[in-house]
């Protein structure tokens, strides 16, 4: 095993270049419990943590152009406010020693449907921006997630940083394990309300091959909620609408059994999930347009 | 050789106050465990030192077709690789009771990860490289996964030949014992009952996960001995099992107690101990193992998982009638501690209730799953958790509150047990329930603040499942009972040393036992028993070794009562030298040391009139005094093998929990908000250690019963979740406050009147969640773990 | 490989390292700092919990490679590390913590004693780098801010309660020196 130490991100992507076979490894917490269970010997270990603006974050206009290895502590923290969906999701993410390691560059490269932070970026609408000595590209969320523990990026690219959709609307996260924390999710759902454009986006992790949106269920939403004029209205979502939309969420998953959960189990769960995550942020969308026009 | 870093060393401790039983003295090794200098197993150190390795097998039952070393061996950095043939002696397989665990795999693995192998190299990677690098060539066989398959007409047995002493009385060479206990006539009498309850349980298989995984050092001696730096819960157990297979005597094999890293049971079958051995001998260089957690958990023994089936009966008026219960333990490949474990679950199977009409049988099968053994409670959890499950049936069944369902039919003091053994101390049981419910609830939705829900303190906790939505709190209750000690006509002893002299013009007693801290704060009791027998502030602690005799093992609730009976033992036998060495120097000048009752306390020689008559520096100025004495409780005797008659057990302890449990039944996640427990202890010797010890406990019966499992393909036998990804143990948000009621009442045939106290929690925990779940859900709920796809129904 | 680092505010130098290892691993079996505890190598109970820059973390996700030019905080230091900031400046040499005797104990050091938060004792390195840091974040954590911190921290003996007293206390008295 040979230990690259690229001391900028231009030197980074020469040595990713120079060997597509090298492992990326910044917080470790994928990579190192494959050393240490000896999973996993890869010829080259490519440490990210001496490139130091992996760890910035700037926030844009209309969107956050989040460094790949951003700590979920300083996600949790520092940007509460404009990805609220990604801030809680970081919150469930292992232990507090984990979050201040592991950040979602991470979470894309494993690509394990179980990482918490896919269903918040699919929620809210994310593009990863990827490079490679040829160039650099950005490759849309739903997109990026190709198979089991497989994704978009070629053998010489690596994770630069992830443009996530600032929140123009309330967004909220569930996960479900079998314990009360620190654990891996059985299953998890995003949701995020775009009241800019009345559309209503989901993510699913744990569920499916790959994280997914349930997007029968959005088409669902987005018809029901222009038809009742809800976005306007601001009234109470029905029960019936509540309850198509969590059955449509849960037909969208494609779990398996395994020794975290059964798949039915996780179909219902995510339904509930589903249910529970558009009752929470349709109150809150509700408060903020009632005191909205309150003010005008 | 040199001793190697991480040799424990001595601990002295004074104590500004009395320091003697019945205080919360703190712990003499609490400084060096916070500081990060207390040396556990694995810290140990040795210059020039090899690192082992074992190769475990990949299936579970398999014949060996071949074993190829040559690639391994050819590894630079390898020393040693050693297989079945490699072995010393004729002695080649080990085990507590039965010997029939292979020290490698011989022909034949029984269970996913045996060892096959083991490999010593100069870097932990190169052994690992190693270790991959040996060829195993196997041929399946089918695999015995539970009663149907291993008592089928055709089964093949897990054990050919057996000799052992069980294989007598057993109705089929796949079954390690059995024990049946029949007193009453059951049947006649279940037709007195108004009402009968049946039910059918299953409990999981959990581990001990301690947090220090299984290692050590083993250092070859120049007498061509060896020297073992080790974790265990018993040196002198683990070197009966050693020297034979390394075809030393005993005296050859020096064994010194490490840092144990927690224990539960899980350490009292041998683990990496006799391959670090072999490795150290075959290469003349010291050799450490250090299991990762995966390996631990293919390392040591598990709880049994068990099936039981149970009937019971009341009358009108709510007295039980009649118990009729089969249970059936899964064994796995090795006997481990079966028998023991059958005997424990038979006879403790009905609970702390008055039954004279009982039909009992207990079994543990031998199959292909992983050995099962000692774990904390040892038959009598999965005994309890089935039959209080039914005892809220049967409540409910005759119209009564289930706490008075219970108090009715409470045992008590001179209650006889199944096995007609008369309990011959105080059985509080209905006062611990009284106790446990007196207690006043948690307020009721704690999770709500003026920032909204504190998802911290609701189900799902930090992953934000629920605000409050569909959570419903439940209430439940349980009491169990436990034995203390080793049962069944066990010789049952330990050893203390115990050394009294002057040291720098302060008298001083050091006390040197065998016995195996785990955690638990013996050495703690020890310098308390010392203080209080002998008189004096300063207390060392000598490391535990084999240069002692044995202190038995750290099980089974038995080291206060056992190991600090011998301390106090031994201490009483110094104190009369010490009067007499007084007597002898200082006799002649006051009447009193011939006529009084003299005691030795604050440093001096006093009556008990409290006229002081000499320090205890001046009596022992040029001399010293030091006592080496074995210690037994008073003698059991086995259970008759057809009706399981026989005074069985040394003590019983008892333990009375209450849960209160929030439960999201949408999602079927659960949140235990409190589990408050009752538990009589005779007598508290350090009131801290106690309550910790009973909070502990508890929190193991938490996690059997919403989350701990091992899961076992039941196709492969394979071991699916060898990890701490997967195999969850509560956190700090998974636990509860948990409200401790101490109750003292002395058993006289106790050292101080002491009750052992460590396992009795582990055992009403856990059904006491589970009936505060049935609660708040209205499920059945027949198993544990729970878990969500059961609450939900899917 | 060749890390250089800092540990406990000594410099250190470890030589031969496999590119493998962890920082746990190189913190005990090569600078003789076995305070750090391997329970399961796989970030699931803090046992190894140290402080990098400043920031807990597991040490066994750390690849040794990483910390060249860090600085590391272990169990080991944690006694100096509660004094100098009690002092509020760090002490130019940095100390020999490498055994920690003859230093005084941490305040949230003597509080685990104190309050029997100690058993065997594995989980308890870890824990008290972890409850160490909490405390200088938040002096007056509520309940549910003390188990949400230590959640990454796994106690097999202890059913937690101790802990939590231990650290109430450590609060309080921290709360009263002030």
């Amino acid at each position: 095993m040979d230990f690259l130490r690229p001391a900028s991100w231009e030197e980074a992507l020469a040595a990713k270049a120079e060997h597509p076979t090298a492992v990326p490894i910044a917080g470790g917490t994928d990579v190192m419990v494959e050393i240490n269970f000896d999973h996993r010997r890869p010829e080259y270990l490519l440490d990210l943590n001496r490139v130091g603006e992996l760890t910035d974050w700037e926030v844009g206009e209309d969107s956050v152009r989040l460094g790949a290895s951003v700590p979920y502590t300083h996600i949790m923290e520092h940007l509460r406010g404009e990805l609220p969906g990604l801030a809680l999701a970081s919150h469930t993410v292992a232990s507090p020693q984990i979050r201040n390691r592991g950040g979602v560059g991470g979470n894309l490269g494993t690509a394990s449907p179980a990482g918490d932070a896919h269903p918040a970026l699919l929620a809210a609408g994310a593009e990863v921006e990827v490079e490679s000595v040829r160039g650099s590209r950005r490759i849309p969320i739903d997109e990026f997630y190709t198979g089991v523990k497989r994704n978009a990026l070629a053998a010489d690219e690596l994770i630069r940083a992830v443009h996530v959709k600032k929140a123009d609307g309330p967004q909220q996260y569930s996960k479900v394990g079998t314990r009360n924390a620190m654990v891996i999710a059985v299953c998890a759902f995003g949701l995020a309300l775009h009241p800019e454009t009345r559309t209503v986006r989901t993510g699913i992790g744990s569920a499916a091959p790959t994280p997914v949106r349930a997007k029968a269920a959005e088409e669902f939403l987005n018809a029901a909620l222009e038809e009742g004029g809800f976005w306007d209205n601001g009234k109470i979502i029905t029960p019936s609408v509540a309850k198509q939309f969590a059955d449509l969420c849960a037909a969208s998953c494609n779990p398996i059994d395994d020794v975290r959960g059964t798949a039915s189990y996780r179909r219902h769960a995510v339904g509930i999930m589903a249910r529970r995550t558009l009752t929470w942020t349709w109150e809150s969308y509700r408060g903020t347009a009632a005191t909205t026009e309150g003010a005008a | 050789m040199s001793t190697p870093n991480g040799t424990p060393t001595k601990l002295t401790q004074g104590a500004p106050t009395k320091g003697g039983i019945g205080e919360s003295t703190l712990r003499p090794d609490g400084t060096l465990k916070v500081t990060g200098e207390f040396a556990y197993s694995s810290d140990m150190w040795h210059e020039d030192m090899l690192w082992g390795q074992i190769l475990r097998s990949t299936v579970a039952h398999a014949e060996i077709v071949s074993i190829d070393t040559s690639e391994a061996l050819a590894l630079p950095g390898v020393y040693a690789v050693m297989t079945y043939d490699d072995l010393p002696t004729e002695v080649k397989n080990y085990g507590l009771e039965i010997q029939d665990t292979p020290v490698l795999a011989h022909g034949k693995v029984r269970h996913h990860g045996e060892p096959v192998a083991i490999v010593a190299a100069d870097h932990p990677e190169t052994a690992r490289r190693a270790a991959a690098k040996i060829k195993v060539e196997y041929r399946e066989l089918p695999v015995i996964t539970d009663e149907a398959s291993a008592t089928a007409p055709d089964a093949i047995l897990v054990h050919e030949n057996r000799d052992d002493h069980h294989i007598g009385h057993v109705p089929h060479p796949n079954i390690v014992h059995r024990q049946p206990i029949v007193r009453g006539d059951a049947r006649r009498a279940a037709e007195r009952a108004d009402f009968v309850v049946k039910g059918e349980y299953t409990f999981g298989m959990q581990d001990q996960a301690f947090l220090g995984p299984e290692s050590g050092l083993a250092v070859p001696d120049e007498d061509g001995g060896v020297h073992l730096y080790i974790a265990t819960q018993w040196l002198h157990s683990d070197l009966r099992q050693i020297a034979p297979v390394l075809g030393l005597p005993e005296r050859k094999v020096r064994m010194t107690l490490s840092g144990v890293g927690g224990a539960f049971g899980g350490r009292e079958d041998l683990s990496m101990q006799i391959h670090a051995c072999l490795l150290a001998l075959r290469t003349g260089k010291p050799v450490k193992i250090v299991y990762n957690r995966f390996e631990s958990f293919f390392g040591h023994v598990h709880r049994h998982p068990a099936k039981l089936y149970y009937e019971h009966g009341a009358t009108r008026d709510g007295k039980l009638t009649h118990v009729k219960c089969r249970i059936v333990l899964d064994g796995g490949a090795y006997a481990s501690a079966s028998p023991a474990v059958v005997g424990n679950a038979s006879s403790l199977s009905i609970g702390p209730y008055v039954v004279d009409d009982v039909d009992i049988e207990a079994i543990a099968l031998y199959t292909n799953n992983p050995p099962c053994g000692a774990m904390r409670g040892f038959g009598a959890v999965q005994a309890c958790f089935a039959y209080e499950a039914q005892m809220d049936k049967l409540a409910d069944a005759v119209g009564m509150d289930r706490v008075e369902f219970r108090q009715l039919n409470a045992m008590e003091q001179g209650t006889i047990m199944p096995t007609g053994q008369p309990v011959d101390s105080p059985a509080p049981v209905a006062e611990l329930l009284r106790r446990v419910k007196a207690m006043p609830l948690p307020p009721e939705r704690q999770w709500e603040s003026s920032q909204g829900s504190d998802v911290r303190q609701l189900p799902g906790g930090l992953s934000n499942t629920t605000h409050g939505e569909g959570v419903v709190r439940g209430v439940g209750y349980a009491v169990g009972i436990k034995n203390v000690g080793f049962s069944e006509g066990f010789d049952d002893y330990s050893t203390a040393k115990v050394r009294m002299e002057v040291i720098g013009g302060e008298p001083v007693a050091t006390v040197h036992t065998a016995m195996a801290e785990v955690g638990q704060g013996g050495v703690t009791v020890h310098a308390q028993i010392a203080r209080t027998e002998l008189g004096v502030a300063q207390v060392t602690i000598h490391p535990a070794d084999t240069q002692v005799g044995s202190a038995g093992s750290t099980s089974a609730s038995r080291q206060t009562y056992v190991t600090g009976g011998a301390v106090k033992n031994s201490c009483e036998l110094v104190r009369e030298k010490v009067l007499e060495i007084g007597r002898r120097k200082f006799g002649s000048y006051h009447p009193a040391w011939a006529t009084a009752e003299l005691l030795l306390e604050g440093g001096k020689v006093v009556t008990d009139g409290g006229e002081v008559l000499a320090d205890l520096a001046e009596v022992l100025e040029g001399e010293s005094v030091e006592v080496e004495a074995e210690w037994r409780h008073r003698p059991t005797e086995a259970f008759d093998l057809r009706t399981g008659q026989g005074f069985g057990h040394v003590q019983y302890s008892f333990a009375a929990h209450r849960a209160v449990v929030e439960v999201d039944t949408e999602l079927g996640l659960v949140k235990v908000i409190e589990l408050a427990c009752a538990q009589d202890v005779g007598k508290a010797l350090n009131p801290l250690s106690v309550v910790g010890q009973i909070q502990g406990g508890t929190i193991q019966g938490l996690g059997v019963a919403v989350m701990e499992e091992i899961i076992v393909d039941p196709v492969t036998a394979k071991v699916r979740n060898p990890s701490f990804t997967d195999y969850l143990i509560p956190t700090i948000l998974d636990t509860p406050t948990i409200p401790v009621d101490v109750l003292e009442l002395a058993d006289d045939h106790a050292p101080y009147g002491l009750r052992g106290i460590g396992e009795a929690p582990t055992l009403s925990s856990t059904p006491a969640v589970l009936a505060a779940i049935r609660n708040a859900t209205g499920l059945e709920l027949n198993r544990t773990p729970v878990r969500p796809e059961h609450l939900t129904g899917t | 490989m060749r890390v250089n680092f800092t540990v406990n505010g000594r410099p250190q130098e470890a030589d031969d390292v496999w590119e493998g290892e962890s920082l746990l691993y190189v913190l005990r079996e090569r600078l003789g700092l076995p305070g750090s505890k391997n329970a399961c190598e796989q970030g699931e109970c803090g046992s190894c919990t140290v402080r990098l820059d400043g920031v807990p973390v597991c040490s066994c996700l750390v690849a040794a490679g990483q910390v060249e030019g860090r600085e590391v905080v272990t169990v080991e230091g944690l006694a100096d590390y509660a004094k100098e900031r009690a002092c509020g400046h760090r002490s130019p040499e940095g100390q020999d913590s490498q055994t920690g005797e003859g230093t005084e104990l941490a305040p949230i050091q003597q509080a685990f004693i104190d309050a029997g938060a100690v058993q065997c004792g594995f989980c308890t390195p870890g824990l008290l780098v972890a409850a160490d840091e909490m405390l200088e974040r938040n002096p007056n954590p509520s309940d549910a801010d003390i188990r949400e911190a230590l959640s990454g921290n796994l106690c097999r003996c202890t059913g937690y309660e101790k802990i939590m007293d231990a650290v109430r206390l450590a609060a309080a008295r921290q709360g009263e020196a002030v």
